[in-house]
């Protein structure tokens, strides 16, 4: 039961190793669970999920493998021991931390501890709740020193069984089945992060202290400089709408990893569908334009541009004047135009492309990649399009 | 390993099964506790209610965008040392009275066992839960200056709050107790507000909890009020006498509830379009 219960996670994607199990196996040594299965749910879910988009999972393991089970004792706690003995031989696979924690447990001792736990059971079991008979044999009533303690049997009265808590799903909304995380695409983004001095005054420059105090005649001279700060600032433009829907998640993630991001100076989002062309837009709903021609008036060309799209239209959106409906006058100039203006500005732009890469051969997307430096959207391409951003020209 | 003192909540901190059960691992297995969940959900009061029923001192680091690892531990105090260095008053030769412990430091060198709260790690850089990795686990860490260990005597007890979701390195996650806290239910509720006004009148916290549930439940709210907000609204409302209130749109002291300008926009669109609520 323990074991399946362990793989029922795996699974399900929630990743519990050999140092959850072994944590799990000392709390429930210390009689944790109260040697009950609802102590157990709990105890359990506390070291063995780390985040709460694996509770929901954690949830689903637990009724699979527990709902309306009666547990064999002798089997389980074989399967506890053997599984126990086993992580001990398994040298290579253990850290030494958890090594430690396995020395801890002698087997014997727990076999001992167990079989005593297992005679207490037959003399108290009297029929009642099936779940009390569960707990006392169960794999964990090794930790029978609870049970001889005195420690209640069985679920708390007036509680949430956990049979009922894992069944009610409570924590389906916090699921999320991300493979490119924000947390992974931040340490990409730190790569453009530079440095520079302004600001107040209130760091030590020990170097020119010592200098200028020497200069003095020995007399303290004590010079300060400003801290170091964050001084990259980023233009994001993102595609949104129309064929870039597929990729709405991945591109939404880059967004908060960017702005989670603090090690900006200066970050600044548009939008834009399809192609940019006289205007780009701050929000996802294309109001607040602003013209391409202001912002570059703007931010000059030390500001750093990464453009996200698919870079995929009908040729004549990227090849023809006019190509965007919306536009008159002079912003009827070619989608690929006003491409090559942005690309001219700024020193160091990248073009961030979801599509896999197979397929930016023969359509617009070559075109576009005549034009701006592309990078596929994956944590490979985010780290060298963050490179490329980083090199001086 | 079985003498230890069991955590049960407080008179004013209610919990739940499983947030014992996960303070209990913590202090049995002697690893940091990590509590997320929806901001005033009572994350920091937790560390609070720990330190009173365990009867511990509890010391404090709150982490801002700009704080470093290393300001926990300790902080070598250049500055001064150089300026006393000028007048004779001081003892400037022993290093010593230059080296201050942070919030981790005191709590390693403590006398006995205490709480150590490292509330909202998130906002920290990045690699802030990473440096402190090493000496959270081995609750050592060595001062450079002195060529001195400051060791743990007593673990202490690390409550650790975060807000945000997948902001925490796998590495560190894998080392804490994890408790993710549920937004209250309305018995649940009904109780912690009994808790901090033990003279509500029946009448009153019963229509409060339940408009301040249909409030949560509206739609387009960025910023849903918490448990510590209708704490707050329901003193209001006592201190200013009101006896009855009900969702409209003139429900009295809406600005406890909802902070941000766009929430009251929404909030007053959605009743004058009729009652749409989430379902």
């Amino acid at each position: 039961m323990f074991i399946p219960f362990l793989y029922a996670l795996r699974d399900r994607g929630v990743p519990v190793g050999a140092t959850e199990a072994v944590a799990l196996a000392q709390a429930l040594k210390a009689g944790l669970h109260e040697s009950s299965l609802d102590g157990f749910y709990h105890v359990a879910r506390a070291l063995l999920v780390h985040r709460e988009g694996h509770l929901d999972d954690f949830d689903q393991a637990f009724l699979k493998v527990f709902k309306g089970i009666e547990v064999e004792s002798k089997k389980l706690k074989d399967e506890l021991l053997d599984w126990l003995r086993e992580a001990a031989e398994r040298e290579g696979e253990l850290t030494e931390e958890e090594r430690a924690l396995l020395e801890h447990l002698d087997p014997d001792e727990l076999e001992e501890l167990f079989q005593q736990r297992l005679r207490d059971q037959k003399e108290r079991h009297d029929g009642g709740n099936k779940w009390i008979g569960t707990a006392g044999t169960s794999p964990f009533g090794h930790s029978g020193k609870a049970a001889r303690q005195g420690i209640r049997v069985g679920g708390k009265g007036g509680g949430r069984s956990a049979i009922k808590t894992a069944d009610a799903r409570l924590y389906k909304g916090y699921r999320q089945d991300l493979t490119l995380d924000v947390r992974q695409m931040q340490l990409a983004l730190r790569k453009l992060r530079s440095f520079a001095r302004v600001g107040g005054e209130e760091e030590l420059d020990l170097e020119e202290t010592i200098a200028e105090t020497a200069r003095n005649a020995g007399e303290l001279e004590v010079v300060t400089r400003p801290p170091r700060r964050p001084n990259t600032r980023i233009i994001l433009m993102m595609d949104v709408g129309g064929s870039m829907d597929p990729f709405a998640h991945l591109c939404s993630r880059l967004f908060s990893a960017t702005k989670k991001s603090s090690h900006f100076k200066e970050l600044r989002t548009y939008y834009f569908h399809n192609c940019v062309y006289g205007r780009v837009y701050e929000t996802e709903r294309f109001t607040d334009p602003i013209r391409v021609d202001d912002l570059l008036h703007e931010c000059g060309p030390h500001y750093k541009l990464i453009v996200v799209g698919d870079a995929l239209m009908a040729p004549y959106e990227l090849l023809s004047p006019g190509g965007s409906i919306t536009y008159s006058g002079e912003e009827r100039a070619e989608g690929i135009v006003w491409l090559m203006r942005l690309q001219k500005h700024f020193r160091r732009s990248v073009w961030l492309n979801p599509e896999p890469q197979r397929y930016w051969y023969g359509n617009t997307i070559e075109h576009i990649r005549g034009v701006f430096d592309m990078f596929p959207l994956t944590l490979e391409g985010l780290g060298e399009a963050t490179t490329h951003l980083m090199k001086s020209r | 390993m079985s003498d230890f003192r069991r955590f049960r909540g407080t008179d004013t901190y209610l919990t739940s099964e499983s947030l014992e059960a996960a303070v209990n691992c913590a202090l049995v297995l002697e690893r940091p506790l990590l509590v997320r969940g929806e901001p005033g959900t009572g994350k920091t009061l937790l560390a609070e209610a720990v330190s009173e029923a365990l009867g511990r001192e509890l010391i404090r680091w709150n982490v801002k965008s700009t704080t470093r690892a290393q300001d926990g531990l300790y902080v070598y105090d250049t500055v001064q040392r150089l300026y006393d260095s000028r007048f004779q008053d001081k003892d400037v030769s022993d290093i010593r009275h230059y080296i201050k412990l942070g919030p981790v430091g005191k709590a390693f060198a403590a006398d006995e066992r205490v709480v150590l709260l490292i509330d909202e790690i998130d906002k920290a850089d990045v690699e802030f839960p990473n440096d402190l990795l090493n000496e959270l686990d081995r609750m050592r860490f060595w001062i450079d200056e002195l060529q001195e260990e400051v060791s743990a005597k007593h673990r202490p007890i690390v409550i650790i709050t975060s807000n945000a979701e997948k902001e925490l390195p796998d590495a560190f996650l894998r080392r804490c107790v994890f408790h993710f806290i549920d937004f209250p239910t309305p018995e649940l509720m009904d109780r912690i507000v009994r808790v901090h006004h033990p003279d509500l009148e029946e009448r009153l916290a019963e229509q409060a909890i339940q408009t301040f549930y249909e409030l949560r439940s509206m739609k387009r709210l960025r910023k849903r009020p918490s448990t510590s907000e209708l704490v707050d609204w329901i003193a209001v409302l006592q201190k200013a006498g009101v006896g009855d209130v009900r969702l409209d749109k003139n429900l009295p002291f809406l600005g406890a509830l909802l902070k941000k300008e766009q929430d009251l926009v929404a909030f007053a669109d959605q009743l004058a379009g009729g009652r749409r609520w989430r379902s």
